[in-house]
């Protein structure tokens, strides 16, 4: 005994229902590839831009409401966080942890914050910031979810001067560079991120090479193109190169920390040396970072 | 769905899409986050039907890619997809069963990431997929289905379940 579908009419409400349903889905599907072409074809002077610039601006006063509520519950998610790490490290974060729990009686939330903002005001109008830039200050709103991406979005933009490709920091390092710029805010492509790039040199030895994502990995760089005939020691600290050729120069300032040397390897196959480095920037506790403004560009 | 649950629905999409750009993506754990829009889209799938999911799944997706300045259109696409599967899933083959909201959210956050990674890879992203789908995806799973009911009860106190039955197909009997 065999059974067969009976065909179901498009003029009958059951196959209308269906019609209807595919019509749906279809027309979002559609709309939703036009606008990843516009958006992707058309870059950052696209048709969508202004769109998108608009729209952000309308969603941020919410996005900052919401940081606002969140924060204590991302503080208190980043203190239980780095104590897990702590107990699967034994004696010296031993230390860390009692030290953590103390801050947890003492909590409070606010004075952590204004710390934070402090220690970049500090550096700010300190020696270490790089020359012929103004500090913008900018507080983190938010990360796009994702695998691929390592962003954050911050709410300063071109409201507040600041431009495509202008680089971030804190007082502890360099933390990426600006992809997209909104009247309101920005997005943040963190040195983590598997496009970034940066120049670096180990500033004890002068050696010089690209830093880059350790692919697999989180927060973890390499710093690549380093030749074999350097003499890279554990604990170098490396900084951004920050070249000039002719008109042309690089992205990030000259002289920013990004971090030291972890490890590093070489065999006799590698054209280079595998160099690795632990970030000052602690990535996932972010709350307040500087854009890098050109002094000479008028805001 | 009348104006008042429209608005309902609109209200918790809106709330999941900001918790998630805010405060859901910056807690990772052994490195992967939950995605609470996603779930969230899926229960509205399940408790409203294909096309709602749809629809939803779509503004939420829009939501974020206009607040974080992501490529127009990625999220939206992955969110269209995963709210109609889960409400054409429930219409059909679903229905009845008491664990569907578990069931849904984990099947659709593994064809979501893999989908992501496909997408990323047309898109010229420089996708390490290993990482994608071995370090970050099993996490991501179980914090999702971890959120998937407790989701799905908030999201069906503000939206109520529609009758989502479809009749089964009709078949003749062929000696």
């Amino acid at each position: 005994m065999t059974v067969r579908r009976i065909p179901v009419s498009p003029l009958s409400p059951r196959g209308a229902g269906a019609l209807r349903r595919r019509l749906a889905v279809g027309a979002l599907v559609l709309a939703s590839l036009v606008l990843i072409t516009l958006t992707y074809r058309s870059g950052d002077d696209g048709p969508l831009t202004g769109v998108q610039s608009v729209g952000a601006s309308v969603l941020r006063p919410f996005a900052v409401g919401f940081e606002r509520i969140a924060q204590p519950f991302r503080d208190g998610y980043g203190w239980a966080d780095s104590l897990l790490d702590a107990r699967s490290e034994a004696e010296r974060l031993r230390a860390e942890n009692r030290e953590l729990r103390q801050r947890v009686i003492q909590s409070d939330f606010a004075r952590q914050e204004n710390e934070s903002l402090r220690r970049l005001f500090e550096y700010a109008d300190g020696p270490r910031f790089p020359e012929d830039f103004d500090p913008v200050g900018a507080e983190v709103i938010g990360r796009p979810p994702g695998v691929f991406t390592r962003a954050i979005l911050i709410a300063a933009g071109i409201d507040d001067g600041v431009r495509l490709e202008d680089a971030v920091v804190t007082a502890d390092g360099l933390v990426g560079i600006v992809t997209r710029v909104a009247n309101g805010s920005a997005r943040v492509q963190l040195l983590t991120d598997q496009d970034a790039a940066v120049s670096a040199i180990d500033l004890r030895t002068g050696a010089t090479g690209i830093v880059l994502h350790a692919r697999g990995t989180r927060e973890t760089l390499v710093l690549d193109g380093v030749r074999k005939q350097d003499v890279i020691r554990k604990g170098d600290e490396i900084v951004t190169a920050g070249w000039r050729a002719g008109s042309l120069s690089s992205l990030y300032p000259k002289g920013i920390p990004i971090g030291e040397v972890t490890s590093f390897s070489q065999t006799d196959t590698d054209l280079f040396q595998q160099v690795q480095i632990e970030p000052y920037v602690d990535f996932g506790a972010l709350d307040a970072v500087i854009v890098l403004r050109p002094s000479e560009r008028p805001q | 769905m009348n104006a008042a649950e429209g608005l309902r629905a609109s209200a918790v999409l809106f709330v999941a899409a900001m918790l998630q750009v805010v405060i859901v993506s910056s807690l990772v754990v052994v490195g992967g986050a939950p995605d609470l829009l996603l779930v969230t889209v899926v229960a509205l799938g399940l408790l409203r039907g294909s096309v709602a999911g749809a629809v939803f799944g779509f503004a939420a997706g829009l939501i974020v890619d206009l607040l974080t300045l992501e490529t127009l259109g990625v999220t939206s696409l992955v969110l269209t997809l995963a709210g109609f599967w889960a409400g054409r899933w429930i219409e059909t083959t679903g229905r009845g069963r008491r664990l569907a909201p578990v069931i849904a959210v984990g099947v659709i956050t593994v064809l979501a990431g893999a989908f992501a990674v496909v997408l990323g890879y047309m898109l010229e992203e420089d996708v390490a997929v290993r990482h994608a789908l071995v370090t970050v995806l099993p996490p991501t799973l179980l914090a999702n289905l971890v959120l998937a009911y407790p989701v799905y009860v908030v999201v069906r106190s503000a939206v109520h379940e529609r009758d989502v039955l479809e009749p089964a197909p009709e078949v003749e009997v062929l000696v």
